[in-house]
């Protein structure tokens, strides 16, 4: 089967600072102070985006934030996002309501190597809100199945209760093409599944390490830990990616605000290649 | 008691793969076959660490009983995992309970045994800690991301 074509990573906006607007056409809330919106332009159609890509989202009158696409590529007709409620904009963005507008910029940023893994083992390792920006590679994964080996998808969140799109992972779960493991750090009884972090479902699944690519997100002690068990189990760095986080103002590579070391998460990232940031990530404080 | 099954079992599980055969032969003195069913409990917090267990089949969830708030389980352990490690430090007690989520086979081995044939012979306890230490190494690790509530809000 033909490859499909590869996405436009960057779009065709004329002022890439000026938000266009859109409508929240749907809201629906995914754990404790997690919401998924769903956004659709006021006019025209959308760019496409590849898996891992952000957007700058703006709640007039409170501000700007990244946040990354959390929907399918192959519809990019309807834009989802996933939001955790943590400080002023993110809030405000989970509260807003069916009708309400929103300032849109992107996409931005590099995605997952999903077409560059066609052939290997697939493992994806997400850790909380980290499976937002993987699902729309899971998505991609899954659609062309047989272009890959074996697929794995180990998440780990903090309790059953913090579990994102807990309907999907239970019908990936039915599917006998992808390997599912989901853990929570901590559970009462009536929890059904494996407690424990996230790193001890990387021994549980299988995969021939020599020939995977490991796709990496959630919180950078997370993924540290993560990282460091993949490589444990013979995954090279040079096999691992990962997406990274820092505070961003402008995403397109003008202000500075997200540079860490020689790269600008913005523009360079939020997705890297382990090796290629491993020694910043080293580093204490950037 | 049939040492020879016990034998090839010992020597399959994960935990004891590539052990040498003498060694091999002094853990089967110290081990038998168990089997718990779901609800039963292998051990509970406070009781002596008497045996151990190499997990053949089901998952064993380990808790800590919190007053108010019940069992929490802190960690599942699977088939090819173990179960104890308490029984390597005095004061040898258990310090959390494991119960058995499904029906659990596994093998249980005599800690008192273990720790009387591996302090007359060296040689097989420095094997033993050998397989010992990355575990303890790795539920550590465990610990602190646990501890460092990685995905708790930050409100
Ligand atoms: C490329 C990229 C993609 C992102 N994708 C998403 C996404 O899909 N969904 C999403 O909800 N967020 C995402 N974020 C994070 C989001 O942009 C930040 O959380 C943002 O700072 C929220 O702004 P705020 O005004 O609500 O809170 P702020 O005022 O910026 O922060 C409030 C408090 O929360 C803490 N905080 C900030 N971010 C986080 C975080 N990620 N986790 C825990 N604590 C935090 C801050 O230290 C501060 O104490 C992404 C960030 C980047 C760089
Ligand atoms: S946010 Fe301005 S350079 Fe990246």
């Amino acid at each position: 089967m033909a490859a499909p074509p590869e996405p436009v990573l960057a779009a065709p906006l004329v002022d890439p600072m000026l938000p266009r607007v859109g409508r929240v056409r749907a809201r629906r809330r995914d754990a404790p102070l997690v919401f998924t919106l769903e956004i659709e332009p006021a006019e025209g159609s959308l760019p496409p985006f590849a898996p891992g890509q952000f957007n700058m989202l703006t709640v007039f009158g409170v501000g700007e934030v990244p946040i990354s696409l959390s929907g399918d590529p192959a519809r990019p007709g309807r834009l989802i996002h996933t939001v955790r409620a943590v400080g002023p904009v993110s809030t405000a963005l989970s509260r807003l309501d069916r009708g309400d507008p929103v300032g849109l910029r992107g996409p931005f940023g590099t995605g997952w190597p999903v077409e560059q893994a066609a052939g290997s083992d697939v493992v994806v390792v997400a850790g909380g809100l980290g499976l937002a920006p993987l699902r729309p590679a899971l998505y991609q994964l899954l659609a062309p199945r047989r272009r890959y080996g074996r697929i794995a998808l180990l998440y780990g969140t903090r309790s059953p209760a913090d579990i994102l799109f807990a309907r999907e992972i239970d019908a990936w779960r039915r599917r006998k093409d992808i390997e599912v493991h989901v853990t929570v750090d901590h559970a009462t009884g009536d929890w059904p599944h494996q407690v424990g972090v996230v790193t001890s479902l990387i021994s549980r699944a299988r995969f021939d390490p020599a020939r995977t690519t490991a796709l990496v997100c959630g919180p950078e002690v997370m993924m540290r830990f993560a990282i460091g068990t993949l490589q444990g189990a013979g995954v090279a760095s040079t096999q691992i990616y990962l997406s990274l986080e820092r505070n961003m103002k402008c995403a397109i590579g003008l202000c500075g605000h997200c540079q860490m070391g020689a790269a600008f998460i913005c523009r360079d990232g939020p997705v890297f290649r382990h090796d290629r940031v491993r020694d910043m990530l080293a580093l204490r404080e950037i | 008691m049939e040492t020879h099954g016990l034998d090839r079992i010992l020597r399959e599980h994960p935990f004891f793969a590539g052990l040498e055969e003498d060694f091999c032969q002094l853990v089967c003195g110290c081990a038998r076959n168990v089997r718990f069913d779901a609800g039963q409990h292998l051990f509970r917090e406070g009781e002596p660490a008497s045996e151990f267990f190499l997990i053949r089949q089901g998952r064993v969830a380990l808790e800590i009983r919190a007053p108010g708030r019940g069992a929490i389980t802190f960690q599942t352990v699977g088939e090819g995992e173990i179960v104890g490690v308490s029984w390597l430090i005095p004061p040898y007690r258990w310090t959390y309970d494991a119960k058995a989520l499904e029906v659990v086979r596994a093998i249980g081995i005599n800690a008192t045994c273990l720790r009387d044939k591996s302090e007359s012979d060296h040689d097989l306890g420095y094997e033993l800690m050998k397989r010992f230490v990355p575990v303890l190494v790795q539920r550590l690790q465990a610990t602190r991301l646990q501890i460092l509530d990685v995905y708790g809000s930050p409100a």
